[in-house]
């Protein structure tokens, strides 16, 4: 692991599902000179909980005041911090590519071996769809890179606890 | 009780309002409504409430909610709002105050529905005096105050997400204890937290416990008596106060924090007004840290032992500790440090020399408290007259001393008094100000002449922005840029104007007399000391020194 990645933290935080509860978290990052580096929010399987998933930076005093600051937030039920725990992320991305006649093959060869789906086909371009961890991705993005990436939108990481094995 | 200032959208509350029984203060400019429910919150204990219309009304309070905010006072600030309709439209005094004030306040709301409307005032209450106090807005829709409902008010506050930790944790006391119970020369520094949670009896007692010398933040100041009576029942000052600490602190605090072999840290937040550089800051001492508030620990200054819990449940514990296993030959293991603090005092004590013709600030502080005899509620605003209040006042009580401390807000100090007055109407009430402070809500000398509050005003005038001055004389090149105030109202005439009582005292013989009798008066009286425009704050660390690094004249 490299240090960068050392750096970065995924935080997961169940919130109410409460009018400006966003605002609340994001300014508290933006307010305290936090980082964002991604972010997901969408409801959970009970009525009046979201869950938020972000990346964030930052030592491990940066860390530990994050977790805190989040915990003081009325709005918020629960943080949990993946940094020592084990856990399982996705994410992901539409890529629209570049694919004209001699390179159509080579981008499907990149679809199959991803377990990508074509989504969107026109004379010119292809639009992908892919799923996976941060670094799946980035493989992808940078194969596809080669053929000519147009625009990208990544979903940002969604993540939660392995369960107890026993 | 509400200080307020009506308006569009909250008519309806205000039609409402003589029928009620609630008292209702009118003030002349909202931020001086949030600084009365502040002040009001800060002498009594209780929650300050103020009550202001939409758009600028509600923008004038923030001033006075971040205020709050930063000292953690539990104020409840309703705000009125444009219909739910218009929200959104740029209507006529709309403003997005829940966003303005996100993050100046411990919690918000927008009141949408009027069946909301009873649990949200119940939680807004209940958040405010809680946990760690703190200013909750509640922004209110005309639509919503005019709409009609069934009063259900709900029994219980049920907040799934707000559970502060009010039981010290029992094995990190006991470690704590350890650590302390070794220590050779330790420093209990206390903070606003004490006061907060009630628990100066407790401090004192755990500092006599264990012959411990105490220092005070801003915020702490009355949380530990600095004067004891002593054995003729004459007031003398306590051996274990050493005084505030910090920029302005004593010359003992900082060196008795520098030399400090443990810090035991109470409901103070390590500030950087109080710790100077960092790495000069207690750098030989294992430190304790009890705090209600998880963030305020390890936040500037790594901490050994983490204590979250109400300072006074935390306290009671380590007195009972302190009762069951006590510090073994305490006397003769503290007397070297006790000395040591003592030679400190004596070496570098607080000083100022009155001559026979300009009056010295100090001198008027230490006059305050003679005629006063200790016993007024004092407030002050923002500068050297706050630094001067704070090292010359002797404060024995606590929320007796209200400052702005976190955000440092000029205009505080009248205001505040004024919210103080009202919650003890027969108390001497004293407002400390400079001649730039005072300016920045004076118009609230007519709130105080019409309601009748005797509230006194000494201005320290030195016809300066004196703490700015102080800045650029040291540290600016002696370039006064906008900061002499030589063309200033006459503040007498200015009293009788509003129908208060005006002094001037400008020889150092006058102080007494005029100080007797305002404080026998029953009239808000405004007093303004010709004071020495060149005297500065010492000892004084200057920003980025440690603070042992004391400039000390």
């Amino acid at each position: 692991m490299d240090t960068k990645n050392k750096d970065r933290h995924t935080i997961g935080i169940l919130v109410q599902n409460v009018p400006g509860v966003l605002a609340r978290v994001v300014g508290l990052f933006s307010g305290r000179g936090f980082n964002i580096e991604c972010i997901t929010a969408s409801e959970t399987h009970e009525p009046g909980l979201t869950r938020i998933t972000l990346v964030t930076t930052g030592d491990e005093n940066i860390l530990s005041q994050i977790v805190k600051n989040l915990n003081k937030l009325i709005n918020v039920i629960k943080v949990y911090d993946f940094t020592d725990i084990e856990f399982v992320d996705r994410e992901m991305a539409l890529i629209k590519v570049r694919a004209e006649q001699h390179t159509r093959a080579e981008v499907l060869r990149i679809v199959d071996i991803f377990r990508a789906k074509v989504v969107d086909v026109s004379p010119h371009f292809y639009t992908l769809e892919v799923t996976g961890n941060e670094s799946k991705i980035s493989a992808i993005m940078e194969l596809l890179g080669q053929m000519g990436i147009v625009e990208v939108a990544r979903t940002g990481k969604a993540a939660l606890a392995r369960s107890k094995k026993h | 009780m509400i200080f307020g200032f009506p308006g569009g959208s909250v008519l309806d509350i205000y039609h409402e309002m003589p029928k009620s029984g609630i008292r209702h203060v009118m003030v002349r400019h909202e931020q001086a409504a949030a600084h009365m429910a502040d002040g009001y919150a800060r002498a009594s204990g209780r929650v300050g409430v103020c009550l202001v219309t939409s758009g600028p009304g509600a923008t004038n309070t923030v001033t006075g909610v971040a205020t709050a905010n930063m000292d953690s006072v539990p104020i409840v600030v309703f705000t009125g709002q444009v219909p739910t309709a218009m929200i959104g439209d740029d209507a006529f005094q709309e403003v997005d105050i829940i966003g303005i004030t996100r993050p100046c306040t411990k919690h918000s709301y927008l009141v949408k529905d009027v069946n909301d409307l009873a649990r949200v005032i119940r939680e807004a209450f209940y958040l405010a005096r809680t946990g760690r106090p703190g200013p909750v807005v509640v922004d209110l829709p005309k639509d919503v105050i005019q709409a009609v409902t069934e009063f259900k008010y709900p029994k219980k506050v049920d907040l799934p997400g707000y559970r502060p930790n009010l039981e010290a944790h029992a094995g990190q006391i006991k470690r704590a204890y350890q650590l302390i119970k070794k220590a050779k020369s330790p420093v209990i520094y206390a903070g606003g937290g004490v006061i907060l949670s009630g628990s100066s009896e407790e401090l004192t007692r755990f500092a006599q416990m264990i012959q411990a010398p105490v220092t005070a933040t801003l915020m702490g100041l009355g949380c530990f008596p600095a004067v004891i009576p002593g054995e003729k029942g004459q007031m003398i000052p306590n051996p274990l106060w050493l005084g505030m600490l910090g920029m302005h602190g004593t010359y003992r605090a900082n060196m008795a924090i520098t030399h400090s072999d443990l810090l035991l840290a109470v409901g103070a937040r390590f500030d950087d007004r109080v710790t100077g550089k960092i790495a000069g800051f207690a750098p030989n001492a294992k430190i304790v840290h009890i705090d209600v508030d998880p963030t305020s620990i390890s936040k500037n200054v790594p901490v050994d032992i983490p204590i979250v819990g109400d300072c006074r449940n935390a306290l009671q514990k380590l007195i009972s500790l302190a009762e069951a296993e006590p510090v073994e030959n305490l006397e003769s293991v503290r007397a070297p440090w006790l000395d040591q603090v003592g030679e400190w005092g004596r070496k570098f004590p607080l000083s100022y020399e009155q001559g026979p013709d300009l009056i010295k600030p100090q001198f008027v502080v230490e006059k305050i408290y003679e005629v006063s005899k200790g016993d007024a509620i004092i407030t002050t605003e923002v500068g050297q007259n706050q630094m001067w209040t704070a090292q010359f006042f002797h404060f024995n009580r606590p929320r007796t001393f209200l400052s702005s401390g976190g955000l440092g807000t000029m205009g505080y100090g009248f205001p505040a008094a004024v919210g103080a007055q009202v919650a003890f109407p027969d108390r001497l009430v004293v407002d400390i100000a400079g001649d730039g402070s005072i300016q920045m809500n004076i118009q609230e000398l007519i709130t105080v002449v019409c309601n009748n509050l005797p509230v006194k005003v000494a201005i320290l005038n030195n016809r300066y922005l004196g703490m700015v001055r102080q800045w650029q004389e040291l540290f600016y090149d002696k370039n006064y840029s906008s900061t002499c105030l030589d063309s200033s109202p006459d503040y007498v005439k200015l009293a009788e104007a509003y129908g208060a009582v005006g002094f001037r005292a400008a020889k150092p013989e006058d102080v007494e007399p005029v100080l007797r009798e305002a404080f026998s008066v029953r009239r808000p009286v405004l007093m303004d000391f010709l004071v020495d425009p060149t005297e500065g704050v010492y000892p004084m660390v200057p920003a980025g020194k440690s603070i042992s690094e004391m400039l000390l004249d």
